[in-house]
């Protein structure tokens, strides 16, 4: 039946071109209502509600079953969403939204101010892995009305400006949580949002389905009739069921990087990195600054220079990354901080550091033997260990790569922290206060928390910069902070960061949307549609 | 009386096997670093120590390790699974979800290779040293030696990305809405490839087996006698060859059903057949214990039922084996 149709479409177009059959042309400028949409989602997600857990493949899904009080357009600027507008008091104390009236949840009640209350104080201030720091200072939250939310903040909070879409802020409707144990709540697994796609069917290992909103309250959307996410867990199956036509949207880098130049090129689908600006994904490696060597900021700073960052970029990530001079990516623009000391390739000057700081080759050769761990997220941080084993290797310093799974890693580095030299990634997020700080502040040191401190870096001045930027109302104080924290830990180099990384979404050539917002991949699908014209099946 | 005293005494091994292996698991799972806790805000990209605290009570993870024992274990004597607080439901019904897939993979999977295997294994002893048995002992061996896996994503490239017959994976076509004998139709066609990749490789086994044990008891005495009665050639097979040559074949099927759950993680991954294979292997690192207890605990007393059926099945064969 397939092949009979590919056959078909195949010659079809060889006799008339296809790009000259009627109605394509047309298709192409107005959205095709109808259609179900196959996406890939791996791995299967744990629960489908965002706001108790932050990890990647729940907020893929949940991002179309729930909407944000905004979505950030690829500037990371706000854009209305659930508050129609917003604005923040001259001392930053107080911050208002105005609510979108006439929203409806899945099950036909009122979308209101009381939602907003609730979540913020019973899930965002309290169980959110994320927004406990930028939704702490919120003291009381009003509801004058239904479609009026006022925070009021013990002292200014710019971060919230930037956290308030669907993931980094997501609404659950009290109606159905109030007064239950949140975390154990059986809507979790069955969402009831606001969003363009109502929660179907979920069917465990295998897949996920969401049907249209025919309520939703941005008339007209979703163009899509459905959505069905397939859990497929093996990676030469996704590209197969990507080539087949079988799927047509996958997300967060569903191939191996060298299966997506292949897949590129293929007339029938494309490969694109935008929608991830909100994530801004860095990679870097922590160096455990309590261990004797790397205890010397002279030698960090020796191993960083035997470093070839835009060999990693080019060769062991294949082009998916630029080479990150500062761990806040150049990505957030008004943060990020251009003029911090570079650590150029120069394997030379990494001898001559080395022997500087007296670390001078022994018999063997040998200056230091050292571990590298790496995350184990596939096969591109495995190949980046290699990569470091060898640039070591030329500069004198013996590693020894060691493989352990995602739970042995997280306690050997930020619980036992019985590590040298640790290989990780971190979303950075639109303001470096949410996902940047936290790998350098002291508070978090080995107490088995993922995803903070790992390289055990203690400097009071730090922590005192990370506690500033927390309460500054004036956004140009904050910034000019954030850059002499960049400075500073970029002279310490406690961590090094190697790569801005790009994710890439494999899509169809016949799925259609305008230009991604910048959280996209978290975003909901309310913008997709099928051009079936073109579909490739 | 005697079969009585038999099967009281089997069902009290059982009982005790069964329970032995609960235990040691237990600790066994418990020895592996980090908990589910620390999993979970891993895969979350970020934590919060209340975040952990929270999570940590929800799992009873913040009990100590004999209080966590003993639930297990009360557990388990009122046939109670637990709950799996990671998937958020019970670690019975997630079981339940997932077995079907499971049992009609590795029933066709070893009814495939246990068929496919015995035929063939006949029909390369009786020309033995010629041409058909040539070609079917390297095809054998080459499928004997060949890892899963890679069979697997061979089969997928040309009969899925070439040829474009058969499904890339899953386990029905979701999109169509399939229903009644479409919906058998469709999940047969996407049984072949995963179940023939599971059992390519216990079919070259009994195969090589089958071959064997014929050769072996062609030559006996009973064979020559039965051919100097004159009985023919597709009799004896049938009657005297076959029964007696499929014992050490039996033999290897119940050890193999014991296994295959391990091979089936790898072809239920590569075809994204929601078995439970999966289920076990993504609890592993998910540290997921209770799911993970409660699979191993079904898939152990599986295996202790087999091998029950599996005496009995001898002593169907071969009536001189008695019970006991």
């Amino acid at each position: 039946m397939r092949l009979a149709r590919r056959s078909f479409i195949s010659k079809t177009a060889s006799v008339t071109g296809l790009g000259l059959l009627p109605g394509v042309a047309f298709a192409a400028d107005s959205p095709r209502r109808g259609g179900t949409l196959s996406a890939i989602i791996q791995p299967e997600p744990v629960v489908l509600t965002a706001a108790i857990n932050t990890a990647a493949p729940t907020g893929v899904v949940s991002g179309s079953i729930f909407d944000g009080l905004v979505d950030y357009d690829a500037a990371l600027q706000p854009v209305p969403a659930l508050a129609q507008s917003w604005e923040t008091s001259a001392d930053g104390r107080t911050i208002t939204f105005h609510l979108r009236p006439g929203v409806l949840w899945h099950d036909g009640q009122p979308f209101t101010s009381a939602d907003v209350k609730w979540t913020l104080e019973n899930v965002w201030k309290t169980i959110h892995p994320r927004n406990q720091a930028t939704f702490g200072k919120v003291e009381t939250v009003l509801t004058p009305d239904d479609h009026t939310v006022i925070l009021h903040l013990s002292a200014p909070s710019l971060a919230i400006l930037s956290s308030l879409n669907s993931n980094g802020a997501q609404i659950l409707p009290r109606h159905l949580y109030e007064g239950t144990d949140v975390l154990n709540n059986p809507y979790n697994n069955k969402p009831i949002g606001t969003g363009p796609f109502v929660f179907k069917e979920w069917n465990r290992g295998n897949y996920i389905v969401l049907e249209r909103n025919p309520h939703y309250w941005d008339e007209g959307k979703p163009y899509l009739d459905r959505v069905i996410f397939k859990v497929i867990p093996d990676a030469a199956a996704r590209s197969a069921a990507l080539e087949t036509g079988e799927a047509h949207y996958a997300v967060l880098s569903p191939v191996p990087l060298k299966d997506a130049a292949r897949l590129a090129k293929l007339p029938s689908l494309r490969v694109t990195t935008t929608g991830y600006e909100w994530v801004s994904p860095w990679l870097f490696f922590d160096f455990n600054v309590t261990r004797p060597g790397l205890d010397n900021p002279k030698i960090r700073q020796a191993l960083a220079h035997a470093v070839d960052k835009n060999a990693i970029a080019k060769i062991v990530w294949f082009g998916f990354g630029e080479p990150a001079i500062s761990p806040v990516p150049s990505s957030l623009r008004a943060f990020h901080d251009s003029t911090v000391p570079r650590y150029d390739f120069d394997p030379k000057k990494a001898a001559a550091l080395l022997d500087e700081a007296g670390l001078k080759p022994r018999a063997d050769g040998n200056r230091l033997s050292l571990f590298i761990d790496y995350i184990p997220y596939g096969d591109d941080f495995k190949r980046t260990a290699e990569y470091l084993k060898q640039a070591f290797k030329r500069v004198g310093v013996e590693a020894t790569v060691r493989s352990q799974d995602t739970a042995a890693y997280t306690k050997r580095v930020y619980g036992d922290r019985d590590f040298d030299i640790a290989i990780t990634w971190f979303a950075a997020f639109a303001d470096p206060q949410i996902g940047v700080t936290r790998a350098y502040s002291s508070a978090s040191i080995g107490k088995n928390i993922p995803w903070t401190n790992g390289s055990g870096y203690n400097n009071p001045k730090v922590d005192q910069i990370i506690s500033d930027v927390q309460g500054e109302a004036d956004q140009a104080k904050r910034i000019e902070a954030f850059k002499s924290f960049q400075q500073i830990v970029m002279s310490d180099l406690p961590t090094l960061p190697l790569l801005e990384m790009k994710f890439f979404n494999v899509e169809a050539a016949a799925l259609r949307h305008p230009p991604a917002f910048g959280d996209q991949v978290y975003g909901s699908l309310r913008d997709f549609w099928l051009d079936i014209s073109s579909d490739p099946k | 009386m005697a079969s009585l005293h038999y099967w009281a005494r089997r069902l009290i091994q059982i009982i005790f096997v069964v329970l032995g292996i609960a235990v040691i698991n237990f600790f066994l799972l418990h020895l592996a670093p980090g908990d589910a806790a620390s999993v979970l805000a891993g895969e979350a990209g970020a934590a919060s120590p209340d975040y952990m605290a929270a999570l940590r009570a929800q799992f009873g993870l913040d009990q100590p390790l004999y209080i966590q024992f003993a639930r297990y274990i009360g557990n388990i004597l009122t046939f109670n699974l637990g709950f799996s607080f990671r998937q958020g439901l019970p670690v019975l019904d997630l079981i339940l979800q997932r077995l079907p897939a499971t049992l009609l993979l590795m029933g066709t999977s070893i009814g495939f290779a246990f068929l496919g295997g015995s035929a063939l294994g006949v029909l390369a002893a009786r020309r033995v040293g010629r041409g058909a048995d040539i070609v079917i002992s390297t095809v054998a061996l080459l499928f004997y030696a060949t890892p899963l896996f890679w069979i697997g994503i061979v089969l997928v490239v040309v009969f899925s990305v070439w040829l474009d017959w058969l499904p890339v994976g899953g386990m029905s076509s979701i999109e169509s809405g399939y229903g009644g004998i479409a919906y058998a139709l469709d999940v047969a066609r996407h049984l072949v490839l995963p179940a023939v990749t599971l059992g390519l490789f216990y079919l070259a086994a009994y195969t090589r087996l089958m071959r064997a044990s014929v050769l072996s008891v062609m030559s006996r005495d009973f064979i020559r006698s039965a051919r100097a009665r004159g009985v023919d050639e597709r009799r004896l097979m049938r009657r005297h060859v076959v029964p007696n040559a499929l014992l050490p074949v039996v033999t290897m099927l119940g050890v193999q059903i014991g296994s295959i759950l391990g091979g089936a993680v790898l072809v239920e991954t590569v075809f994204a057949w929601p078995g439970l294979g999966r289920l076990a292997f993504e609890a592993l690192f998910q540290r997921d214990l209770n799911l993970l207890l409660g699979i191993l605990l079904c898939s152990s007393i599986i295996v202790v039922l087999v091998n029950l059926g599996v005496d009995l099945l001898y002593s169907v064969l071969d009536p001189r084996i008695e019970l006991n």
